[in-house]
């Protein structure tokens, strides 16, 4: 995997005004034969995304030339449904840094964060408001900054909750491996405990 | 203070702390397949990290495989590829594979409990969200993604918050044909796809203490259905029972050892939930699912609602009109081509039994497409040994090979978009069964009866 770095970020965003997207419509099963991490993106939202005959469907917000950038805005329960980080690996690889929702799935949230896809989470009331801005205005940006824990909209603002092991591991590019491998001795000890 | 059941296990598997009181929580048996390992092996090999104890992890295909002539090769490229990838890595890295054509070969939350490697007590995980499966042996047992898998396959560890606790109780009596399969759509109907998000929820209440443990299986398999981490059961009688003898079991005083840790798991008297709710069994009734996400549950005689009380009126008419239903109708006597018999939900022995009782000497209807896919080669091997085999023959249901087959339409077996489907399995997202495939989520007993009318019938009134 890839190790990068979160710490702020100011784009537009692409909405997606819709409750419980679930990890099939993410990234639908037959796609999940592949043995590597890549490629993902292209198949991201495939049965909202093409037709049966391989088309893009015109009224799906990836396809309309209008609404471009790194962060997604989706409506509550993102993400819920199967385990598979490939649903994490396809929004990552089409270019998205960011998720923001008014609620996660447990799974998808803690597979975003190994995959330094930062999941974002706002209050109900929050969420309309970007939602209705960045519909009525593809040119929105929102800012995102880990450091503060916070997002914000033009001036308003709101501040966002990251368990403090995570964000740390953002903020420096660390991954869980490296720290796991660092208790080696604690684990070990472990064991013969329990034994 | 009082501990839970979940604070119990938990906690005697607590290696240390870190920071931010995130926990290193120990793993003790992890179970893997071939669509979610690939990564995860290759991940270590480029790190050039050994797995650190193999022997606590076992591996298995199911979710990519065919459920016909299994013992050719596969024909499909991709599936052949990553199932045989699978084999290469287990080869190359001493882990325990139970493949094609293995005597144990199966679906991995049925293999677990069927072969003992499911006990009591333990932390088990796999990159599956059904893990939640093992729970009913009250065991912490949850789904992962990749990147863990790659953690534990690297440290046995695993870094993780612990959740809040919920407690859900039913009691009372259920009715005749109400099965465990209604308790938890009844329940997931009740809280909602996501109800139990950021909880570890154990179900308690004499319905559960005096259900088989295919039946506890069931409820804990869907409990991540209702957006919960995973569901748990208190080990009793019928669990220990269940666990002696099986191949991986501790045996002879290793067994009573054993026996005596397990009955001090349950949940103290004292102990505290964050959340509790308490349902009546006389309320539940067979249920089936009329829209897009398992929490879009009603009971079989009721009318679809006109809105939801979960999420906005936009998803919710999207969910109707994928589903080809109209708001405030009713689904008796709708037409059902497909009935789907299996995945880790519904396709133990004790499912199977249930539906060659009530399908022998009779004929499925038709219109109707119906297969039972066997949860493993030994519950295959049992059903044929009791000839449940040639009762579903002769009613026309055909009794394929162990997967998870039209559970999640990896392989070949997929429901034809448009068709509805009535199915043991435990999702139906849109295009959960295939492309544009219409899922109604039931028990074991309404899809039999649903096969043999060739629509969908008052399950109440049939049975009597
Ligand atoms: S049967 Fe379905 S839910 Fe169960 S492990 Fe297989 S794909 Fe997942």
């Amino acid at each position: 995997m890839k190790v990068e770095k979160f710490q702020k970020l100011t784009a537009t965003a692409v909405p997606l005004p819709i409750e419980n997207i679930d990890t099939d419509q993410i990234i639908p099963a037959r796609f999940l034969k592949a043995t590597s991490r890549e490629g993902f993106g292209d198949n991201l939202f495939c049965d909202w995304r093409y037709d049966s005959a391989g088309n893009p469907k015109a009224d799906f917000v990836l396809n309309n030339p209008k609404y471009s950038g790194e962060i997604l805005v989706a409506g509550r329960n993102f993400g819920c449904g199967s385990s598979r980080e490939h649903a994490a690996w396809s929004i990552h690889d089409f270019g998205f840094k960011v998720v923001v929702s008014s609620f996660f799935a447990d799974i998808f949230k803690g597979n975003a964060l190994n995959n330094f896809l930062l999941p974002v989470q706002v209050s109900e009331e929050f969420l309309q408001e970007i939602l209705q801005a960045v519909i009525n205005e593809p040119s929105t940006e929102l800012t995102i900054d880990l450091e503060s824990q916070t997002i914000a909209l033009g001036n308003k603002s709101e501040s966002f909750s990251i368990d403090g092991y995570k964000k740390m591991c953002l903020l420096n590019g660390y991954d869980d491996i490296d720290f796991l491998l660092s208790l080696k001795d604690k684990i070990e000890a472990f064991e013969q405990k329990a034994v | 203070m009082g501990k839970t059941l979940f604070d119990k296990v938990w906690d005697a598997h607590v290696v240390t702390s870190a920071e931010g009181g995130i926990d290193v929580l120990y793993i003790d048996k992890h179970l893997i397949h071939e669509v979610t390992s690939p990564q995860a092996f290759a991940e270590l090999e480029e790190r050039g990290i050994q797995l650190f104890r193999p022997e606590k992890i076992m591996a298995t295909a199911d979710h990519n495989v065919p459920t016909w002539d299994q013992h050719l090769p596969i024909k499909d490229d991709l599936s052949r590829f990553q199932v045989n990838k699978l084999t290469e890595n287990c080869a190359k890295h001493n882990v325990e594979l139970y493949g094609l054509g293995h005597k144990y070969q199966g679906i991995v939350h049925v293999i677990g409990p069927e072969l003992g490697v499911t006990q009591p007590g333990m932390t088990i995980v796999c990159g599956d969200s059904h893990t939640s499966t093992h729970g009913a042996f009250g065991s912490i047992a949850f789904g992962i993604g990749t990147s863990q898998v790659a953690q534990v396959m690297a440290s046995q560890c695993l870094l993780q918050n612990k959740p809040k606790k919920m407690r859900v109780n039913v009691n009372g009596v259920l009715a005749k044909g109400v099965s465990p399969k209604d308790v938890i759509l009844y329940i997931i109907a009740k809280l909602s796809a996501n109800g139990g998000t950021g909880y570890f929820v154990e179900f308690a209440g004499n319905v559960f203490r005096e259900m088989s443990m295919e039946g506890r299986m069931t409820v804990c398999n869907m409990s991540i259905e209702m957006g919960a981490r995973g569901g748990m059961i208190a080990p009793d009688e019928t669990t220990f029972e269940y666990v002696r003898g099986r191949e991986f079991a501790p045996k002879g005083e290793d067994f009573e050892k054993a026996v005596a840790y397990w009955e001090t798991l349950p949940t103290d008297n004292d102990a505290t939930f964050d959340l509790e709710y308490s349902y009546d069994a006389a309320d539940i009734e067979p249920m089936i699912t009329f829209g897009t996400n398992p929490g879009m549950g009603i009971k079989v005689t009721e009318n679809v609602p006109t809105e939801d009380k979960f999420s906005g009126q936009e998803s919710f008419d999207k969910a109707l009109g994928y589903m080809g239903f109209k708001a405030g109708e009713s689904l008796i006597n709708k037409q059902v081509n497909f009935v789907f018999i299996g995945s880790c939900t519904n396709s133990r022995i004790e499912d199977l039994r249930l539906v060659a009782e009530l399908v022998k000497g009779r004929k499925k209807a038709d219109n109707v497409n119906a297969f039972i896919v066997p949860g493993s080669k030994l519950v295959e091997a049992q059903a044929k040994s009791e000839g449940l085999d040639k009762i579903f023959a002769e009613a026309g249901f055909q009794l394929r090979e162990p997967g998870c087959s039209a559970c999640l339409g990896m392989n070949e077996d997929k429901i034809p978009a448009g068709e509805y489907c009535v199915s043991t399995s435990n999702r139906n997202f849109e295009g959960r069964q295939g492309q544009g495939a219409r899922t109604l989520l039931a028990s074991p007993l309404v899809a039999a009866i649903t096969a043999l009318e060739g629509k969908i019938v008052d399950v109440k009134a049939y049975l009597n």
